[in-house]
């Protein structure tokens, strides 16, 4: 089978990256804990998997405290969004070929 | 011959798992985006009993107004009367903190068992959204009250409460639209036969809540 993978994206192959993208295309903006316990992962998993994106420039940290606890908040860049929704073409393509 | 004809079962079954995990990763991303966004939490007795505090104020309303064995279009007393307005006043306080208190703490109980937090991202877009016109409308109404306007009242409460409702149901049921368009058909009508508040109110703040609320509970509990 000849799968066109040109579009599918290794960085999302991740199911918790996936998943952050997901919640951050929804929502302007996410908090950290509002994150960890939506996707009920643990504080390291969800971390690293952030600083990927991050480093990927798909998603923007802004750092503020509340109450003097940090408080860190996410949002998805122009760029993540075009490579969520290209991610999600390929999938849909994908689908459609194995019906074929 | 049998060697193939085994591949290609293997190769069938192999792309068939393939095709099954893929639609159900797609239907995962839906439900996140979906259920992070939505504040879920909102339970739907809780707003039977709403109904039924406004339901149990409103007749207490109308017995002070009309006294118990009134005739058709007597009143027993006008809601100008400083103690009338005083008992009205603390009545509709009482059934305002009695909806309070049991709409958070069964959207509490609600988060927990479904393992979200009540005060996150979604929660608090929903209650910011709801705020403005909320406060708006109270103020509104409370100033009206001072000036010794009274017709208006009823639709007020009733016209604010639905733009806060359909303001926040993005956050929330999609069924909330609906309620908050019809409160504010009922404040705009209450303006349009005045006199007749306390049975827009009721049926507003009392008989709405009970219906949507079983609605809600029975499509998402």
């Amino acid at each position: 089978m000849n799968f066109d993978l040109t579009q599918y994206n290794k960085i999302f192959e991740n199911k918790v990256r996936l998943q952050i993208m997901s919640v951050l295309m929804a929502n302007d903006e996410y908090d950290f804990n509002s994150l960890k316990s939506i996707l009920d992962v643990t504080d390291g998993n969800l971390a690293s998997n952030l600083k990927t994106l991050e480093k990927e420039n798909y998603i923007e940290v802004f750092k503020t405290f509340v109450d003097r606890k940090p408080n860190t908040r996410y949002r998805r860049t122009i760029e993540g969004e075009k490579a969520f929704e290209e991610h999600l073409k390929a999938l849909e393509k994908l689908i459609k070929q194995q019906y074929k | 011959m049998h060697n193939s004809f085994l591949f290609i079962y293997f190769e069938k079954q192999s792309t068939f798992m393939k095709q099954e995990d893929l639609v159900k990763e797609i239907a995962s991303i839906r439900n996140l985006m979906e259920k992070s966004s939505k504040f879920i939490s909102i339970s739907g007795i809780s707003s039977v009993l709403i109904g039924t505090y406004a339901l149990l104020g409103a007749a207490y309303a109308y017995y002070e107004i009309y006294g118990f064995d009134s005739q058709m279009g007597y009143r027993d007393h006008y809601v100008n009367e400083p103690v009338i307005i005083v008992k009205l006043l603390v009545t509709a306080m009482l059934v305002l903190f009695a909806s309070i208190f049991t709409g958070v703490y069964m959207a509490i109980k609600k988060a927990k068992s479904n393992r979200q937090s009540i005060w996150n991202t979604t929660s608090r877009s929903l209650l910011y959204a709801m705020a403005v016109p909320l406060c708006t409308g109270g103020l509104f109404a409370l100033i009206s009250i001072s000036k010794e306007n009274y017709t208006a009242v009823a639709s007020i409460l009733l016209i604010f409460y639905g733009l806060a409702l359909t303001a926040g149901s993005n956050y929330t049921f999609n069924e909330i639209k609906g309620l908050g368009i019809l409160e504010i058909v009922l404040g705009l009508l209450a303006l349009l036969f005045p006199g007749n508040g306390i049975i827009f109110w009721a049926l507003g703040f009392g008989v709405l809540h009970i219906i949507y609320g079983i609605i809600v509970h029975k499509k998402y509990e």
